[in-house]
Parts: C-alpha cells; sequence; structure tokens
C-alpha cells in the first residue's frame, strides 16, 4: 500500500472514530473517583451486590492519592460533573462543606443508623453540624512494634509511651550488624506524608502551627524540641536515607524484619500482621502514638470518606451507594467472605462493639487511638484551626508541602533545624498574610 | 582523508553505546520482572533477579480488576487521532514556512516553540472550564484536540526541518509543469518527505500515547487511556509494586512493539538531514 493510501486510509478512520469519539456519551450509571488502596478495591469487588439489589450500575475511575486529589478538586470548582460520588478525605470535607459544593447527607435512611458512626470521624467530616461525606474506613496512628526485638532488648513496651522512652528503645533496639533500626518514620516531603507525621508529633511536644491571630509558630522552643528529638532519634536509631521514605517505604522495611518500632496509620496494622505479605507477620505488638506528658498523644486522624458534589444529576442513585458502601450490612458481608481482619475499620461504633472484631489483634488499639485524637482541640495551646496533622483551611496543603520539603532537608543535612524552621516561619506567614488572614 | 578508526576505539565505542542501552533499558526490564514476582518478592532486600517462583498472577489481578482493552482502545484512538490532525495541520503549515518565507517566519516558529514551555497546570482551569462548556469532558475526542494542540509545535518544527531539506527547485519545476498547490503537496513534496513525515507520525504518536497530564484531568470513566489505567495501579499507601509493574508492562507492550518494527523508519527520519 502506497504512503498516500495509507494516509488517506489513516485520516479517514481518525475522522470517523472522531465523530464517534464527540458523541462519548455519559451511560446512567454513577461514576466513582476513588483511591487504590485495599478496602477501596475490596469495595469494588462487591459493587455486584449493590448493583443487583438497586439496578444501579458503577463506573469506576481509581487513582492514585495526590493525582485524586487533583482530579476531583478541578471537578469540583469548575463543575465537571464528571464524577457522582467522590471519595474524599477529612481535610477536604469540611472546607468544601462550607463552599457549598457538597450535598448535605442530612437524610440518610434509619436504617443507615448515622448515630452509629464514631464520633470523631462524624465531627471530622461535618461542616456547622452537617455531615458531609460518609465514612469508608477511617485511621489514626499508633505504634506497631517488634515484640521479639523489645524482649532481646530487655524492655517492655507500655501501653500509652512517651517520646523519651521511645528514643531509648530505638537505640536499644538498633543492630546495625544485623540492618536493623530501633525506629522507621516518615521523613518524606509533602503535606500528606512526613509533614502529616511531624505535625502530629509537635502537638505531643507542645508546638502549634499558628496561634489564635493566624501568626506562624515555627520560631518557638516547641517546634525546634520537636525536629531536633526527631533528627538525633533518626540519625541514631532509624533506616539510611530516612528524609525519603514515606508510608510505602517505611511498610517494606517494617515487613522484611528491618524495623524495631514503626510509628504510622493504623491500617498498617493489617498489612504487617499478614503472614501472606510479612515476615514478621506474629512478632507484631501495637502502643498508642507516644507524647511527652504535656496532655497531647502524637497520633493523627483521617477518614477516607464518601461525598456527593453539589453539580451531579444523580443525587438519589449517589446517595443510595453511600448507604450501601458505609452500612453495617456491608461491614457483615466483608466478614462473611474475608474475615473480620479486611473490614473498613475506624468508622462504626458497632464494629469495635462486635465480639468477632474484637478478637482481632489490633481492634481494640486502633479504637484507642481513633478515641485519642480530636480534630477539635489537637494543640496544648489553643489554636484557631480545626484538625490534627492538617489545619483545615484550603492555604495548608500547598504552605505545608513547602515546608516539609524544607524539614525534608533538614533532615537530610543540607540544612540546619534552625534555617527549616526560619524558613518555615517566612513561608507561612508570607502565604498567609497573602491569603488575607494576617 | 578518511579518518582511521582503531579497532580498540570501536571496541571503546561499543562498549559505551552498550552500557548506555543497557542503563535506558533498565527500568523497562525491572518493570517486566517485578511484574512477574509477588508483592513481597518485589520489595525483597536484597532485589531478587532471577531465583524467584515466576507468577502470572498480577496479570490475572489486572485483568479482572480492570477493562485493559477499553483502556487500551481509548489510547489507540486518542493517540492516533490526534498524530493524524496534527499531521492534516503541520504540512501545509511547514511547507508555507518552509517554501513561502515571510519575514516573521522564524519568529513565529519560536512562539510556536515557547508555548511549550508553559507548565500545562498553568492552564488547567482554563481548559477544563472550556471543555465543561462544550460538554468535552471525558470524550475521545476533546483530548484529540488538546493533545493534537499540545504537539503541534513539535510536529511543525519536524516537518518543517524536512522540508527545508528538500530542494525548492523541484517543487518550482512541478510548478512550471502546470502542478496546482495541492497536487505539488500531495505528489511532489509529500512523497519526496515520506521519511520525515513517517518519523513525525511516529514520534508524536508516541508523545500522544504518553500524554499523562490531561488524559488524567480531562476524562472520567468514558475516554481514559492507558495512562489512567496505570495510574489505578499507584498508591501511596499500600504495596501494590508487582500489579502496578504488570499494569505498567501491559501499557506500555503496544508502542514497545510498534517502536521496535518501526525504528528503521524512525531512526531514518530522525536523521534525515542529518549530513549532507
Amino acid at each position: 500500500m502506497s504512503f498516500k493510501s495509507t494516509l488517506c486510509a489513516a485520516t479517514a478512520l481518525s475522522l470517523i472514530t472522531a465523530g464517534g469519539a464527540f458523541a462519548d456519551g455519559h451511560a446512567k450509571t454513577i461514576t466513582i473517583a476513588t483511591v487504590n488502596n485495599g478496602d477501596m478495591i475490596r469495595m469494588q469487588g462487591y459493587t455486584d451486590h449493590f448493583t443487583e439489589a438497586t439496578g444501579i450500575s458503577v463506573e469506576w475511575v481509581t487513582l492514585e492519592e495526590n493525582v485524586l486529589r487533583q482530579r476531583v478538586t478541578t471537578d469540583i470548582t469548575t463543575k465537571g460533573g464528571a464524577f457522582d460520588i467522590m471519595t474524599i478525605g477529612m481535610y477536604e470535607t469540611p472546607i468544601w462543606g462550607a463552599n457549598g459544593w457538597l450535598v448535605a447527607l442530612d437524610d440518610l435512611s434509619d436504617d443507615y443508623d448515622v448515630q452509629d458512626l464514631l464520633p470523631a470521624m462524624a465531627g471530622g467530616l461535618s461542616h456547622d453540624g452537617k455531615l458531609f461525606a460518609a465514612p469508608f474506613y477511617g485511621e489514626s496512628s499508633m505504634i506497631m512494634y517488634r515484640a521479639d526485638l523489645m524482649e532481646k532488648a530487655g524492655l517492655e513496651m507500655p501501653d500509652a509511651p512517651t517520646w523519651e522512652f521511645i528514643g531509648q528503645a530505638a537505640a536499644a533496639m538498633t543492630d546495625r550488624d544485623n540492618e536493623i533500626n530501633g525506629i522507621c518514620l516518615r521523613g518524606k516531603a509533602g503535606w500528606g506524608e512526613g509533614g502529616a507525621f511531624i505535625t502530629a508529633m509537635s502537638n505531643s511536644f507542645g508546638a502549634r502551627w499558628f496561634d489564635e491571630d493566624w501568626n506562624a509558630q515555627f520560631d518557638t522552643d516547641a517546634w525546634a524540641n520537636t525536629l531536633t528529638f526527631y533528627k538525633d532519634m533518626m540519625d541514631a536509631a532509624g533506616p539510611t536515607g530516612y528524609a525519603t521514605n514515606g508510608f510505602n517505604e517505611n511498610l517494606s522495611l517494617f515487613q522484611q524484619g528491618k524495623c524495631g518500632m514503626w510509628i504510622d496509620a493504623t491500617v498498617a496494622a493489617s498489612f504487617v500482621t499478614n503472614p501472606n505479605d510479612s515476615t514478621v507477620a506474629d512478632k507484631v505488638g501495637f502502643a498508642l502514638a507516644p507524647d511527652t506528658g504535656l496532655g497531647k498523644r502524637s497520633n493523627w486522624l483521617w477518614a477516607w470518606a464518601l461525598a456527593i458534589p453539589a453539580g451531579t444529576q444523580q443525587q438519589a442513585e449517589a446517595k443510595q451507594f453511600i448507604e450501601w458502601a458505609t452500612s453495617k450490612d456491608y461491614i457483615e458481608l466483608v466478614a462473611a467472605n474475608e474475615g473480620w481482619a479486611n473490614v473498613p475499620p475506624g468508622a462504626r461504633t458497632s464494629l469495635y462493639e462486635n465480639p468477632n472484631y474484637q478478637a482481632v489483634p489490633f481492634a481494640k488499639m486502633t479504637l484507642d487511638s481513633i478515641l485519642s485524637a480530636d480534630p477539635n482541640d489537637s494543640t496544648v495551646d489553643p489554636s484557631p484551626y480545626v484538625g490534627i496533622q492538617f489545619a483545615a483551611i484550603p492555604e495548608f496543603a500547598g504552605i505545608a508541602t513547602e515546608v516539609s520539603q524544607e524539614f525534608s532537608a533538614a533532615y537530610a543535612g543540607q540544612q540546619t533545624i534552625a534555617v527549616a524552621l526560619e524558613k518555615a516561619q517566612a513561608i507561612t506567614n508570607e502565604a498567609m498574610e497573602a491569603a488575607g488572614y494576617r | 582523508m578518511a579518518r582511521t578508526v582503531t579497532t580498540q576505539r570501536k571496541i571503546l565505542t561499543t562498549a559505551a553505546a552498550w552500557t548506555i542501552c543497557l542503563i535506558i533499558f533498565f527500568p523497562i526490564y525491572w518493570t517486566i520482572l517485578t511484574s512477574f514476582k509477588t508483592e513481597a518478592q518485589a520489595i525483597n532486600d536484597p532485589p531478587l533477579f532471577f531465583a524467584f517462583d515466576w507468577t502470572l498472577e498480577n496479570y490475572a489481578i489486572v485483568q479482572e480488576r480492570s477493562d485493559y482493552m477499553k483502556f487500551l482502545r481509548n489510547s489507540v484512538i486518542i493517540a492516533g487521532g490526534s498524530t493524524i490532525l496534527g499531521i492534516l495541520i503541520a504540512i501545509p503549515a511547514a511547507w508555507s514556512m518552509a517554501f513561502v518565507p515571510s519575514r516573521r517566519t522564524k519568529d513565529i516558529l519560536l512562539w510556536m516553540l515557547s508555548t511549550k514551555m508553559l507548565p500545562a497546570v498553568g492552564v488547567l482551569y482554563p481548559i477544563s472550564l472550556i471543555f465543561v462548556r462544550f460538554d468535552l469532558l471525558d470524550t475521545r475526542g476533546g483530548l484529540m484536540v488538546v493533545i493534537m494542540l499540545i504537539n503541534l509545535p513539535i510536529i511543525v518544527w519536524m516537518l518543517y526541518t524536512y522540508f527545508k531539506e528538500i530542494p525548492g527547485e523541484i517543487l518550482e519545476a512541478s510548478r512550471m509543469d502546470g502542478a496546482t498547490l495541492k497536487e505539488e503537496l500531495l505528489y511532489v513534496l509529500t512523497p519526496m518527505a515520506i521519511p520525515g513525515i513517517a518519523s513525525t507520525l511516529l514520534l508524536n504518536f508516541i508523545l500522544a500515547w504518553n500524554e499523562a497530564f490531561w488524559t488524567l484531568n480531562l476524562t472520567a470513566a468514558n475516554a481514559a487511556p492507558l495512562t489512567a489505567f496505570i495510574a489505578s495501579y499507584s498508591s501511596p499507601e499500600g504495596l501494590f509494586f508487582a500489579k502496578l509493574s504488570a499494569a505498567s508492562t501491559m501499557a506500555i507492550a503496544p508502542i514497545l512493539i510498534l517502536g521496535w518494527f518501526s525504528q528503521k523508519q524512525l531512526v531514518r527520519g530522525l536523521t534525515f538531514g542529518a549530513v549532507k
């Protein structure tokens, strides 16, 4: 075939497909944007049950967390209407709810039992007392530790340890010859990665992001103490290159038996105790995230929740799906098929009253961690914002990403802690001034 | 006088070429290898090169979870459509710039290229609003147009470079023989520029195939191509590297095969005009 014929054929094909392409319609199904994690993927597998019961088909758009955040934010602010349900977190929900971008979930059926939602979760997903997203699963953070290494070090982990104890234990458990790091913590830049961890940790050291007049507080001793303690401990007992480690890197290290302790999301408990993936599945103990005796622990609170954007044409169907996916019946469905350890945790009180779930090794510590976190009162000194590992204002994600980059550079030894804090103070004050808070 | 190439120099050059090739190819090799491991093997330290139980489990899971053919179809249509649309617009544009240049031709070419320097996110909202206004969100046609526009400067530049190598006298001769503009473009210019057009087509098809920013931000369930397919297996909270590798291997396989079979044409086109 000559080049000309090929080009003509290809052009014709292109125009035909383009004609069809412009005519792509939105089928009479609901489209859900969600993140790629174990619980969400499991839910996709059970969608047929929902379709059989209601006749409503479901299309899934699964994206990586940060891509999803950008995608749904663009969609909701441009009123794109590409999604009928969005998976969003505790950070976005109150902000978007206040802007009128979400449909209030204030008319859920009696069977749904909205009172059964854990108060901390329902509170974090509400604005002005109205629920704007239903929690699919919730998490806090806690200590996961190697009970065998702790015993070998001659120590016993308390249920509610202090940072001082954690520092001592990390040093005692470190065994460089055998590639065992006493402690693994997030150091990676990003507000949801290392930024979330250090913010939650700073709460226990008496630090806060802003005073009541929205002035940045990085020039305080509390922040200097937080970062100094973190860096000293990690330099002595953390893994090489910890400044670039996030959740996945630490999970990998822990599962391979290379961490004595790991403080991170409670959902990690099901990964590290799964014998198919973890080499230390039967040696893991759990404890509350540490404190310094100032009245606040260093655990956070987060929920992945399902919300309906205000522009959707299929509000009723979307609401039906949310009721199904976050119901007690869904939990029973998963438990019946995959066991109680695999049900979505952290959303409903009744789950933690269930004797079957109480038998799961990490259930109690997860609940205790969630209950000890209060987004409305997260700091020792009063602060003007809601949130534990974040401040629920639209500007926070951008500011915290920049600040966490400065912190990561300090962990990596590229600058001193004092310089990092100085820069953080300037970045934050400048951004808050530009946004009109100061 | 021809330069003498010693055996030692030949060996060194060959070794350097192989080393560079291996470095470039290693990430692809590792992705393919990881796709045949279990999730535990994928994160094993030290890394496992060959001594592991090979499994097709990840491919089975990916097939079960995602409609691969739908994503593939979208990729072929979007990449193919945008490339052909781009070529149709770029051939006349490059012809006029190469053979009927004005005082501003060079400025226009530079300005076209400068649009590539703007970060895509800078125009995310305007483009999104246009898509919403004209109901183009999550349509293959809308994406074809956007990707065509993004790659158009490169297509025009490449074709302009190739056309400049063609002696203008040949076109003049065809005009003297009575060829119309259409005939000049179709029967004289195009056949002579086939290697250049073919390599431009291939390169832009690859660029359009790999385009991730717009395909992720302007699609949902209907028009999502293979870039969205890969993105659905990426997760910051959970170790799914083996599945992600299987999805990546499935996404790059078609373009790798295309590149392999057309490498001669691609290299010939890219080096067209390099030696006078």
